[in-house]
């Protein structure tokens, strides 16, 4: 078999070194694009960033213009023997250099914001943290119970289930202008958006999970002598763990998806309002910096709770 | 096989007939009377079971065997608890059975040791259930494991152990309930030959060593006959008693006794008795022949070795 044949076997693992390598190459390939299209003028560079005005009146040092424009204004004051205005190829102002929200990303942290009403952008983060965590947990405290109920008895799945499933294609966004009107402008319709977007996915999912527990377990615990009612602790929540947590870390991830939406309700907080609010100044640098914080904090606490998931459940299958 | 002249099957030597009397002297364990299974399905009702009547005597070594949809999971099933009776009784030691309870051990096809508990935990998880403290289950499940041979793996999980080790930590957590009876449904049914063969050799080590009353399940004749005092023999649509054959094979028993004649005079009678009738049995094999093409070169041929 070639080398390549061999990459291209179904399923099979890679080499370690090939694969960390891998892993890399996934965030370096994106950041090569934006930095190709960033730093090398002739691939995009739509618009031109004046250097000299020259002789044309209302062009200003730094100003963004559409490279028609600029080379007809250009074209004109060579015509009139006036000076000539230069200027560099330059992307729209939406799309900034990495190297820009790098500095960005660190000025977030080490400069005072620039205006009074502004807050930090960790603060913002931390605000919006909250909020998906009092929204997760609240929908937790109830979705998981009776998920599990749904799952282990039909009775429950029939009396639920099918209502949850209807309401689940509501969409939760549509329940703001009502949560504002039931819980106020603060933080509680933002937590009730998360819930709403959070919970009925997870009575299905949890249901789901549950209903996958090898019935034979169950069979096998009550021929020894384990009693209806206890079966629930004794073999269904513990079998059902490890795929429950992995459950909870996908909803999770979808909790986050709805905060955004969640912010913009009633006063606007969190790192929704550091994103507007820097993106109404065109900060777009800031703006970025924030969109990459979340992904990189949504990132991180999965791969925390991944590894903190292999020392939790010592009895799941290795690879 | 040149044709041998077979003793009967009903035939014992005197040995093995004295054993059988002493074995119907002792105590009835379960006792089934009259047992019958129906079904509502698609097709409207189908009977499972039908009429099962059968006694085990302490101690007794039962194998249930029949063809495939005789019900005989179905029967063990309804013995363990798991399922109900449409008719009949279920008596164990003179008492009615209603529901699964641990004075009937069982022993599944499929592997259903927990997961998430190492093999001691499991093994001790039906003492905790009992009600029996933490320190004497811990020693009650160590002996158990060392019964199956397998204390150097009490702290493993089950998914670092073979098939056939997650069968015998089965069988120690179903006996460390001491229960009256060990129901195994086809429980070697999963495992290689090599494997079964040893695991049969165990599960009588352990029969004899320990008071139990065994009723096995099994699609395999060679099991069956290796194992068991007495075999009931199933039929199919619906599930009745054909026979229940007391084997001539004495004990104790070990694989030499394979080619024995009363081993061979049991086997042929089983055959009989499962697959009764000759004509069908050539229309269901007309029905499987296949249409074949030939593909190869001619003189190529596979059974001819030149």
């Amino acid at each position: 078999m070639t080398a390549v044949a061999e990459l291209l076997a179904p399923r099979k693992p890679l080499p370690g070194g090939l694969s960390r390598g891998l892993v890399v190459a996934s965030f370096l390939l994106p950041l090569m694009i934006w930095a190709v299209v960033s730093y090398v003028p002739f691939v995009w560079h739509p618009k031109v960033e004046v250097v000299d005005p020259g002789s044309v009146s209302y062009f200003r040092e730094g100003m963004l213009l559409d490279k028609e424009r600029f080379n007809e204004e250009a074209a004109k004051a060579r015509e009139a023997g006036t000076a000539v205005p230069t200027g560099e190829p330059a992307n729209p102002v939406y799309l900034p250099a990495p190297h820009e929200v790098l500095t960005a990303f660190y000025t977030s942290f080490t400069a005072e914001p620039t205006r009074r009403s502004e807050q930090w952008l960790h603060e913002s983060l931390w605000h919006s943290i909250q909020v998906i965590f009092w929204g997760f947990t609240l929908s937790s405290l109830v979705g998981v119970p009776l998920g599990i109920l749904c799952g282990t008895y039909n009775v429950f799945s029939r009396l639920f289930e099918p209502f949850v499933e209807f309401f689940r294609y509501l969409p939760a966004p549509a329940f703001g202008a009502l949560a504002v009107a039931i819980l106020g402008i603060y933080d509680g319709p933002k937590i009730a958006i998360i819930f709403i977007g959070t919970f009925f996915q997870q009575v299905l999912v949890v249901g789901n999970t549950t209903r996958k527990l090898d019935l034979s377990l169950l069979e096998a615990a009550m021929t020894l002598g384990v009693s209806r009612f206890r079966l629930l602790w004794k073999v269904v929540i513990p079998g059902i763990l490890p795929d429950l947590y992995r459950d909870q870390r996908i909803l999770l991830g979808w909790a986050w998806t709805y905060l955004i939406v969640a912010e913009l309700i009633g006063t606007s907080s969190g790192i929704t309002w550091f994103i507007t609010q820097q993106a109404r100044y065109k900060n777009f640098d800031n703006v970025f910096a924030a969109i990459m914080m979340i992904g990189i904090i949504g990132l991180a606490t999965d791969i925390l709770l991944a590894k903190l998931g292999k020392r939790l459940f010592p009895w799941e299958k290795k690879g | 096989m040149t044709t041998m002249e077979l003793p009967s099957y009903l035939q014992q030597s005197a040995k093995v007939r004295a054993r059988f009397e002493r074995l119907k002297s002792r105590e009835v364990i379960l006792d089934v009377a009259g047992l019958s299974k129906t079904f509502e399905s698609a097709h409207g009702q189908t009977t499972a079971l039908r009429d099962i009547s059968f006694q085990t005597h302490r101690r007794e070594f039962v194998c249930v065997i029949g063809p495939s949809g005789c019900g005989k999971s179905t029967l063990i099933r309804i013995l363990a608890g798991l399922e109900s009776a449409s008719g009949g009784d279920v008596l164990l030691d003179g008492k009615r059975v209603v529901g699964p309870g641990p004075d009937r051990g069982m022993v599944f096809q499929g592997y259903t040791l927990f997961p998430w508990l190492t093999v001691k935990k499991n093994v001790m998880f039906g003492l905790e259930a009992q009600g029996a403290g933490k320190a004497r289950s811990e020693s009650e499940a160590l002996q158990w494991i060392e019964l199956v041979g397998l204390e150097a793996f009490a702290n493993a999980y089950p998914h670092q152990l073979s098939g056939g080790m997650k069968q015998r930590v089965a069988i120690a957590r179903a006996l460390a309930n001491q229960p009256r009876i060990l129901l195994m449904d086809e429980p070697f049914g999963a495992l290689d030959a090599q494997t079964r063969a040893k695991m049969q050799s165990y599960l009588l080590e352990i029969w004899k060593n320990i008071d139990i009353t065994v009723l096995f399940i099994t699609h395999d004749l060679d099991e069956a006959i290796f194992l068991a005092d007495r075999i009931l023999v199933l039929r199919a649509n619906p599930g009745e008693v054909e026979e229940l054959i007391e084997v001539p094979v004495p004990r104790p028993r070990h694989l030499d006794q394979t080619v024995s004649p009363e081993f061979i005079a049991t086997k042929k009678r089983l055959e009989a008795l499962i697959h009764p009738d000759e004509e069908e049995l050539e229309q269901t094999m007309a029905e499987d022949k296949l249409n074949m093409i030939r593909m190869t070169e001619v003189g190529d041929e596979v059974e001819s070795v030149e």
